[in-house]
């Protein structure tokens, strides 16, 4: 059963301290092999339920599983390789050592570790820097270091709590391409992110989470296809013109000669443009964009932001 | 195993850090001024005093007294110091996130770095008050009553502060928790006082009052009593019989103080694991 159980699945987790409600209803699924995206304003509880999924929080209700076991299992974690926020780790190790305690934790044999080490130190591009202590590592290579001790294990599922904030292109560039390698290799990544450019090149699936509750979660190639934004330049529109065009779109704005909508479907795009016609609009242009992922996360958690 | 890895790691801190050096160091400094101050005193008592090697033995029993005083308390600080931190410096940091989500509970990472602390402790205690009976010996041939169960005592005074220590470092901030534990340990330490000064107050009533002061005290924390039981197996039947001396007790707490110890020990570990092993991190 266990074999074929999704790599993360939520139901109703919730999370709160004192009184205040961090996550209220948590429930996704994340496939094997599937790279997810978690995504949400500052501050909606994206930190939280990633520190639920790894136990280091105690969910106060809920369910949760990785690979079909409980999330409080610590053995299942031998599966999981996990990048947290903010890159702080024991800085009076060497990159070596620091990769090689990770190892040990891990219950990779020393046989074994040596070679995998020196594998993971060459991917992040730190073998000059092996035995440089990661005090003396800037913010990059402690991110490039922390990627690799979460790959020691050839992980089934990777979890990165922010992977790219506060990098240079380069760093991620590398987390991207890393991503990518993972995904051919069919791991299952968990890629809690503010930055929408990144998820948006990376993710398969993504899931929005506002106030600590899973608002939508929606695969994102349909999701970007299907969502499409009409910007029409036109005279002669009343008010009751632009209201009927609710018909269409939930999301009209009006400002003089300018009209712009959000469609579900390319397909009704004909009909406004007869309907405008029939009520004797002067129609100068008609421009469909399909929605970027921002466009999408402002309209979906709404432009108030995290505080 | 993980557990071995974590205590392996902390002694690694330790000497990347050098504390280890830093206390060994300065441990050599302490035991060739306590040379010193011992050769030139017992010299001094070799050349006036007639009383021959019984009362130079009187003497020597006191000036160790006084050094273990010291190395006692030294231990106490080093043991603190070094510890205090250790939990809630990691979680504070965020170090304590990519160790706990390795496949490892959490206990064996309290008790990983219990064992480490526990046996850099040892090694300091064993070298310091080791260093100061061994030198006695080899100068004069004088050797302690009970040395053995003298370190055993001091040991287990040590890993009693520790375990406070490390139940203080899951709840709160490493200042507030230093501050608690040394608050702890000053409460002891008067109380163990007042208790031994009370053993000398000519009223019986306030002098039973002062002995509930230190009872009380040292059921709070056992570390003053230790201490207490610790001089009273290795003063001389002399002062033993006299006494009192600074260093020295009048009174002596039992075999069941000593008991209660080890249970006390017990209970703060294991409720330093379940609160632990239940926080947020």
């Amino acid at each position: 059963m266990s074999n074929h159980a999704p790599a993360i699945e939520t139901s109703e987790l919730c999370k709160v301290f004192g009184n205040k409600v961090a996550v209220s209803n948590l429930t996704l699924e994340v496939e094997r092999g599937e790279v997810f995206g978690f995504l949400g304003p500052n501050g909606a509880g994206k930190t939280t339920s990633v520190k639920m999924l790894l136990h280091l929080i105690q969910p106060s209700g809920g369910k949760g599983y990785l690979f079909g076991e409980p999330l409080s299992n610590p053995d299942v974690r031998s599966k999981v390789g996990f990048l947290p926020e903010h890159f702080r780790f024991h800085d009076w190790l060497t990159a070596r050592e620091f990769l090689k305690l990770h190892a040990d934790l891990y219950h990779i044999p020393p046989s074994q570790s040596a070679g995998r080490i020196s594998e993971l130190l060459d991917l992040v591009g730190l073998t000059p820097h092996a035995t440089k202590r990661l005090h003396d590592f800037s913010k990059g290579m402690l991110q490039r270091i922390g990627l690799a001790q979460a790959l020691l294990n050839r992980p089934e599922l990777v979890i990165l709590d922010e992977p790219t904030s506060g990098l240079d292109p380069v760093g991620r560039r590398l987390v991207r391409d890393i991503i990518h390698d993972l995904r051919n290799q069919g791991t299952a990544v968990f890629l809690n992110s503010h930055l929408l450019s990144e998820v948006e090149i990376t993710c398969d699936r993504v899931a929005f989470i506002k106030n600590g509750e899973v608002v939508r979660t929606s695969p994102l190639k349909g999701l970007l296809e299907g969502e499409l934004s009409v910007e029409i330049r036109a005279r002669n529109l009343t008010p009751e013109t632009v209201t009927d065009l609710s018909r269409w779109s939930s999301n009209v704005r009006h400002d003089g000669d300018h009209l712009s909508l959000t469609l579900e479907k390319e397909a009704d795009l004909p009909a406004i443009n007869r309907f405008l016609v029939e009520r004797g609009v002067d129609i100068f242009a008609i421009r469909p964009e399909h929605v970027s992922l921002e466009d999408l996360f402002i309209q979906i958690v709404g432009n108030d932001g995290g505080l | 195993m993980s557990t071995f890895v974590i205590a392996r790691l902390t002694f690694f801190e330790a000497a990347r850090r050098r504390i280890l050096l830093a206390a060994l160091v300065l441990g050599l400094v302490f035991l060739i001024v306590f040379g010193i101050g011992y050769h030139y005193i017992i010299g001094n008592a070799e050349r006036n005093l007639r009383g021959g090697q019984l009362q130079l033995n009187e003497i020597r029993n006191f000036l160790l007294l006084a050094g273990l005083y010291v190395v006692n308390f030294l231990t106490v600080m080093m043991t603190v110091l070094t510890s205090v931190d250790t939990i809630s410096g990691e979680i504070n940091s965020g170090t304590i996130h990519t160790l706990i989500s390795k496949p490892i509970r959490r206990w064996e990472v309290l008790i990983g770095k219990w064992l480490g602390y526990a046996g850099m402790i040892s090694i300091y205690l064993l070298l310091m008050a080791g260093g100061e009976m061994f030198y006695i010996y080899l100068s004069s041939g004088y050797s302690l009553p009970n040395p053995l169960s003298a370190l055993g005592l001091m040991l287990l005074n040590a890993l009693i502060l520790l375990s406070v220590s490390f139940l203080g470092g899951t709840y709160f901030s490493t200042l507030a928790n230093g501050v608690l534990v040394f608050g702890l340990f000053g409460v002891a330490f008067i109380g163990g006082w007042i208790e031994q000064i009370g053993s000398f107050l000519p009223d019986p009533a306030a002098g039973q009052a002062a002995t509930n002061v230190g009872i009380v005290t040292s059921l709070l924390l056992p570390s003053e009593a230790l201490w207490r039981r610790a001089a009273h197996e290795i003063q001389s039947p002399l002062v033993s019989a006299l006494g009192f001396s600074p260093f020295s007790t009048a009174t002596y707490p039992s075999n069941l103080m000593i008991v209660y110890a080890v249970g006390y020990l017990l209970v703060v570990l294991i409720w330093a694991i379940w609160h632990f092993s239940k926080r947020d991190l």
